[in-house]
């Protein structure tokens, strides 16, 4: 089984490689750069690299949100596209449970966020249950503030992953105290290894039928359905 | 005989999302098009995330179909065409990777296309082109005039100060409370009124090509305004062919001056409002004996279309003009410069 794994949904850009359980290449950036012009060439170069022809793939693995909604829709347009051309299935993952890898070995919850603006924040919560690591909080878009109230209910700690917490670390340290631990340098990013760890084995969608997950509706249209209701 | 050309267009510059086949730059095999209008029309208006939406939603199956219709395979494909701009860069980012990661997985080459060539050679699909060549393209973001001296040459003469044509539609159709789209609302209302309001004509200098409609826009919604003050009441249909004229004379007017000075063998239609059914008898009626051959697509091929993409990208792509694998949308792409 081989299968290209794609991740544009934030700021970093990630692609890698799965062979049957080996990695046999991942690149990762995290810079302010178009992922539009960078995506493809890089996935050109990368296939090169490691010597695996397009034809040659047997699934497509996407980080499908939420994020930013062009970057999920770049990764995804690209992902959808080469699964349906090579009638390869296709593998959606949660952006943020990419993250939340990072901390899989960690004694207590872990909580991957990105910031929606507005003092929200696209998060859920993760933690190892019967020796597995997986969700415990479904995700969602939620005021910082809100998501926290809930997290204080539990006594475990929390550790906090994401490229956007640098916005968000004072009030979770001032609202959670001891509580909260914070990811170190290298924990943050999504990595593309991670994606498609999870992704090789994930259910296997239709490419047509595939589309985002973007966790709340366009702006236009939750204020044409608010005043519908009126 | 050598193989045939078969070209992909793929088109998702606005709110339509579009794939084509068309065989040897001329012969349209497959269009389909997938309308949001439903969905845009409850907000008076494309809103450009929900345009976005769509279109990852709707890309590979009207591909897909595009495909089957005309009976082609991966490897038929001698080319991928792809609109690379004007338009919203949501929508075009869209078309623009699902076409370079298509070309990518069947080593198929990549064209870009100028939005406004595209439009303009929808009316390859219909007959030849003869050059030198005059276009009138007017649609909801465009008014302009483009010589052509040969095949993928386009200098823009004229082009909209202010407002485009259909945007002045679109705004005018809003003040009398239609429902979106506007233009062919204004279009229908017209040929029911009778054009008794005197509204101004920006003809600008007179050796300009250009035009101005928010002039046109103010009066119309002065008129309005002072009606209802003087508790008067405007039949909404004179408005409206009172409108559509001034509209109308100054577009066939400066297309038939700019035929004549360019000493053009074909002037050409394009763009949504060449849909529009009073532009199309006055142009046909000035140009009636005047020795230029008048060419408008069918209304189907006027409006945002993947095959006028195919038709175009088929020139491109017989220049040697080639896009790669960083191939962006661009939302303000240069006509002159493409
Ligand atoms: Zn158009």
């Amino acid at each position: 089984m081989k299968a290209l794994a794609i991740d544009t949904s934030n700021l970093v850009m990630g692609i890698s490689v799965i062979i049957d359980d080996k990695i046999v290449g991942e690149l990762t950036t995290n810079m302010k750069k178009n992922h539009s012009v960078r995506l493809m060439p890089a996935i050109e170069s990368l296939l090169q690299e490691v010597d695996v022809k397009p034809s040659e793939l047997d699934k497509i693995i996407v980080a499908k949100g939420p994020g930013s909604y062009t970057g999920v829709r770049i990764g995804v347009s690209v992902a959808k596209t080469m699964a349906w051309a090579l009638n390869i299935p296709i593998t959606g993952v949660s952006s943020l449970e990419v993250v939340a890898q990072n901390g899989k070995y960690f004694d207590g919850l872990v909580c991957p966020l990105f910031d929606g603006r507005r003092g929200q924040i696209y998060t859920g919560l993760y933690g190892n249950v019967d020796g597995q690591f997986q969700l415990v909080q479904e995700e969602r878009i939620i005021l910082l503030t809100d998501w926290i109230e809930m997290l204080k209910e539990d006594s475990k700690k929390v550790l906090f992953l994401g490229n956007d917490l640098n916005l968000h670390k004072e009030k979770i340290e001032e609202l959670m105290g001891d509580r909260a631990v914070f990811g170190q340098i290298a924990d943050h990013s999504p990595r593309a290894a991670e994606l498609a760890a999870l992704g090789i084995r994930g259910e296997e969608e239709d490419p047509h039928a595939f589309t985002p997950s973007y966790h709340q509706l366009a702006e236009a249209e939750a204020k044409w359905i608010a005043n519908q209701k009126k | 005989m050598d193989k045939d050309e078969i070209i992909l267009g793929i088109e998702t510059s606005c709110d339509e999302t579009a794939a084509a086949i068309v065989k040897n730059g001329t012969e349209l095999l497959s269009n389909v098009v997938a309308s949001q209008i439903e969905s845009h029309k409850r907000f008076g208006g494309v809103v450009p995330e929900i345009a976005s939406r769509h279109h990852v939603e709707q890309i590979t199956i009207v591909i897909e179909e595009a495909m089957k219709e005309a009976g082609v395979g991966f490897e038929d494909l001698t080319a991928i065409a792809v609109t690379e701009g004007p338009g919203l860069v949501g929508a075009l980012l869209i078309g623009v990777n699902s076409a370079k990661a298509l070309a990518l997985a069947h080593g198929i080459p990549l064209v870009a296309v100028h939005h406004i060539a595209g439009h303009i050679y929808a009316n390859r699909l219909m007959e030849p082109m003869e050059f030198p060549l005059l276009a009138l393209v007017v649609s909801g973001g465009h008014t302009e005039l483009i010589y052509m001296a040969e095949h993928g040459s386009f200098e823009i003469i004229g082009e909209t100060r202010d407002d485009a044509a259909g945007e002045a539609y679109d705004k005018v159709a809003r003040t009398l409370k239609l429902p979106y789209p506007g233009g062919p609302h204004i279009d229908k209302m017209a040929q029911d009124g009778e054009p008794s309001i005197d509204l101004p004509r920006a003809w600008l200098e007179p050796d300009s090509y250009d035009f101005s409609f928010s002039g046109l826009k103010s009066a119309v919604i002065n008129t309005i305004h002072n009606a209802t003050q003087r508790g008067e009441e405007i039949a909404p249909n004179d408005l409206a062919a009172s409108f559509q004229e001034s509209v109308i004379d100054v577009l066939v007017e400066k297309t038939y001056r700019a035929a004549e000075a360019y000493d053009v063998k074909q002037v050409v239609v394009a763009g949504g409002v060449a849909a529009n059914k009073g532009l199309r008898e006055r142009l046909t009626e000035r140009f009636d004996g005047s020795g230029i051959e008048l060419s408008i697509p069918p209304l189907w091929l006027c409006t945002d279309n993947a095959a006028m993409i195919a038709a175009a990208g088929s020139i491109e792509y017989n220049k040697g003009k080639r896009a790669d694998m960083k191939l962006n949308g661009n939302p303000g792409l240069d006509l002159e410069a493409f």
